[in-house]
């Protein structure tokens, strides 16, 4: 089910499009992942998301009725340049924070006494944020991002400034909160995190969208007909087998296995491999290669960025 | 609770909280009354020093005639030791030399010789003593020629000074005592106060708006609120800052008066009323020509005669008013820039009108009514600052409310001017901004 979605949304600053007719839809209690390389566009869509800028034209809808003022009470904005208050101290800055998103004074206390806890910072209440280390004022940001329940997220570089520990720590409520009901809008340049989070994705380059899909079927969209086999035998008979209809990328040998990595030049399927592989060799495993999100994206700007220069 | 609320009292208990708010509001006026009464100090007891004046009387008339006077005592010498001295007045127990020459009758000229440079005070001492002793002796010689009877206390009673008292016709037709004294002090610290205020609060905002661009906590912010209603929550916030201030000192400046006026007899009141007056006088002679007899009583009512509800009520709104143009302004340049270098550059150019109306007061105390104070007090940018300096004097209904007019639809303008800088500066990193740069955001689209 949608639960928000953008409609044709342009943005023009002064002389530069940050984005040209640029739709999305996010379905309820899923990651949705906002690729694209630096000055893609990606900040300006979560800005007009957050109503802190307007799209020139567009509409955006939240759960099918379009966007309001009130709404931000259901959103929580974690940006990537983000701060506190230095001089305030912690749970006074929290409460503030969380009543500037509509929590009355009471329920921001009770909601953030149980965050506390549960990231034991429970004696930070009253330090101020300069007294912390970089990694112990991200959670106390994540937290103020979260305290009133929002039913959208929108996440922007939340792993940085974490280490592993707390960065697993972090996608561990990430995931939860999804599955507590929460719709999440995610933006990252580390591509692991979005094929371990995202369920679904899209990709701007240059103000405009380029790829949008499920995660998983966008990859097999991007799949290279590369396929990894194991075999025992001789590595060149194999390659004379092969002849000029496949490329072999890589070969390796180790004890009396041999790994190959072989493209398919035209459309042979996967039975004529293994019927061209089966009189000279013994396989052990046959497997097609997957794309990771890492060659996805590089693959999908560099044809976009190809396209548009011709 | 509404939005804009909140952030105001965010920004008001983060301040008025602060050690720094308490100490200095409660210090200030000790500070400013402490300066006060050193300066009367200084003027009142400012020559104490014991000094012996060697006298070489040529005329050989005042012998006998100069002995003691205040703390200097003449001793007169033979022309050898004055011929000495003349050389060796350095190191002598000698201050001073005064050489009286034998013609002193007919060309009025008599010499002092120091090697540190003699008070002012010192030399009209000398001065009138020997002037009246001389014009003695010329009365009594004319006495004895003419014989008339009295002549003496006749011509002495011909001895007149004038004393002006100024009073100023209302529109009601009432006389009241006025004293321009009274009102140029009013006016300079009325002046004085609206520039302070609107220059420690205004620079608060910014200073406050850098944080929060500084920090990058303004993301976050804005994604709660809008930037119109951060920056509102944050200059009506400040503004309650320093009202509070102002109400804190009318509290201990009605306290003190009270303490005050207990503590003083009449007469011990009159004679402080005469110490400053003739401390003022020393100090500036052209502006207190008026009040030179006036006694604190006399003072305590001309302060009463001054207009002080229109006073009071020009101060909050000039004082708001002139803030809120100003804190606008610089709210938006603390949202324009990234770092203290970039904004004390801007602040240079919006604060100029403000720095020029101080120049201002001087020129309107000599001549409320002229040309000079007239349009100081029209035009917006120095009108805060002016018009409190003439208001003390009394002014024309219709300039006042021209002028206020004009304040409050300029403060509209820079409001919206203001605005528009701010949302596009307050996410704008690492921009070099200039003046063409900052009309451009104006321009922009919201």
């Amino acid at each position: 089910m949608e639960f928000f979605s953008a409609k044709h949304v342009d943005k023009v600053f002064a002389t530069t499009k940050a984005l040209s007719d640029v739709s999305i839809s996010v379905n309820q209690q899923s990651i949705f992942g906002l690729l694209g390389p630096n000055g893609a566009g990606k900040t300006t869509l979560i800005r007009i998301i957050n109503q802190i800028t307007a799209p020139d034209s567009g509409e955006i809808f939240l759960e099918g009725h379009k966007l309001k003022a009130s709404d931000v009470a259901r959103i929580g904005y974690l940006p990537e340049e983000r701060g506190l208050y230095k001089k305030m101290k912690i749970g006074e800055q929290a409460i503030y924070l969380a009543q500037l998103k509509g929590l009355s004074k009471h329920d921001a206390t009770r909601n953030l006494k149980h965050w506390f806890e549960k990231f034991e910072i429970m004696p930070w209440w009253n330090k101020k944020i300069e007294e912390l280390s970089k990694g112990m004022q991200q959670k106390v940001q994540f937290i103020t991002t979260v305290v009133h329940k929002p039913k959208l997220l929108i996440f922007d570089e939340p792993f940085s400034g974490f280490d592993p520990i707390n960065a697993n720590l972090l996608k561990k409520e990430i995931l939860q909160l999804r599955d507590e009901g929460a719709t999440i809008i995610f933006s990252t340049h580390n591509m692991s995190s979005v094929e371990e989070l995202c369920d679904h994705i899209a990709l701007i380059n240059k103000s405009e969208k380029i790829v949008d899909g499920p995660t998983d079927e966008i990859r097999q969209r991007y799949k290279q007909n590369i396929f990894e086999v194991k075999y025992r035998g001789n590595y060149e008979e194999v390659e004379k087998n092969l002849g000029q209809k496949m490329k072999i990328l890589a070969h390796s040998e180790e004890k009396n296995e041999n790994r190959i990595k072989i493209q398919f030049l035209n459309g042979d399927s996967n039975n004529q491999l293994i019927q061209t592989l089966l009189p000279v060799a013994e396989i052990v495993s046959f497997e097609e290669i997957i794309p990771g999100m890492n060659d996805v994206f590089i693959t999908a700007v560099e044809e976009s960025n190809k396209s548009k220069t011709n | 609770m509404n939005k804009t609320l909140l952030i105001l009292k965010q920004e008001y208990l983060k301040r008025v909280k602060k050690k720094s708010f308490i100490v200095l509001t409660l210090l200030i006026p000790f500070l400013f009354a402490g300066m006060f009464a050193l300066i009367i100090y200084l003027s009142i007891n400012n020559d104490k020093e014991e000094r012996t004046i060697a006298v070489y009387d040529e005329s050989q008339l005042f012998l006998g005639e100069l002995e003691q006077e205040g703390y200097t005592t003449f001793h007169f010498i033979p022309e050898e030791e004055y011929e000495h001295l003349k050389s060796n007045l350095k190191g002598s127990e000698f201050y001073a030399l005064l050489y009286i020459p034998a013609n002193i009758y007919s060309a009025n000229v008599a010499r002092l010789l120091s090697v540190k440079q003699v008070p002012i005070e010192l030399s009209e001492q000398i001065e009138r003593k020997l002037s009246r002793f001389i014009e003695n002796d010329k009365r009594m010689k004319v006495v004895e020629e003419t014989g008339i009877p009295d002549l003496e206390d006749r011509l002495a009673a011909t001895r007149t000074s004038v004393k002006l008292s100024t009073l100023k016709i209302s529109e009601s037709g009432e006389t009241k005592k006025s004293s321009s004294t009274i009102a140029f002090i009013a006016s300079y610290a009325m002046g004085f106060i609206i520039y302070f205020f609107v220059f420690m609060y205004g620079s608060m905002v910014m200073r406050s708006v850098m944080e929060e661009k500084k920090s990058r906590i303004i993301e976050v912010i804005i994604s709660s609120v809008k930037p119109i209603q951060l920056m509102a929550g944050k200059i009506i916030g400040t503004a309650l800052v320093g009202l509070t201030q102002v109400a804190i000192w009318v509290v201990l400046g009605i306290m003190a008066l009270t303490v005050v006026q207990g503590l003083f007899t009449p007469e011990s009141a009159q004679q402080m009323g005469q110490s400053i007056m003739e401390s003022q006088q020393a100090m500036n002679p052209a502006v207190s020509q008026a009040a030179g007899q006036n006694q604190v009583a006399e003072v305590l009512e001309m302060i009463g005669n001054l207009n002080l509800p229109l006073i009071l009520f020009a101060f909050v709104f000039y004082f708001l008013i002139g803030y809120l143009m100003y804190s606008s302004l610089l709210g938006a340049v603390g949202a324009a820039v990234d770092s203290d270098e970039d904004a004390q550059q801007l602040v240079f150019p919006v604060t100029i009108p403000l720095i020029l109306s101080i120049m201002l007061l001087f020129p309107i105390a000599r001549n409320p009514e002229g040309p000079v104070a007239f349009w100081g007090s029209i035009i917006p940018f120095t009108s805060p600052v002016a018009m409190l300096a003439r208001v003390p004097y009394g002014i024309p209904a219709w300039e006042l409310i021209l002028s206020m007019v004009l304040l409050l639809l300029t403060t509209v303008g820079t409001i919206w001017v203001a605005a528009k800088i701010y949302r596009t500066g307050i996410l704008m990193y690492g921009k070099k901004v200039n003046l063409r740069e900052l009309i451009k955001w104006v321009r922009y689209k919201s």
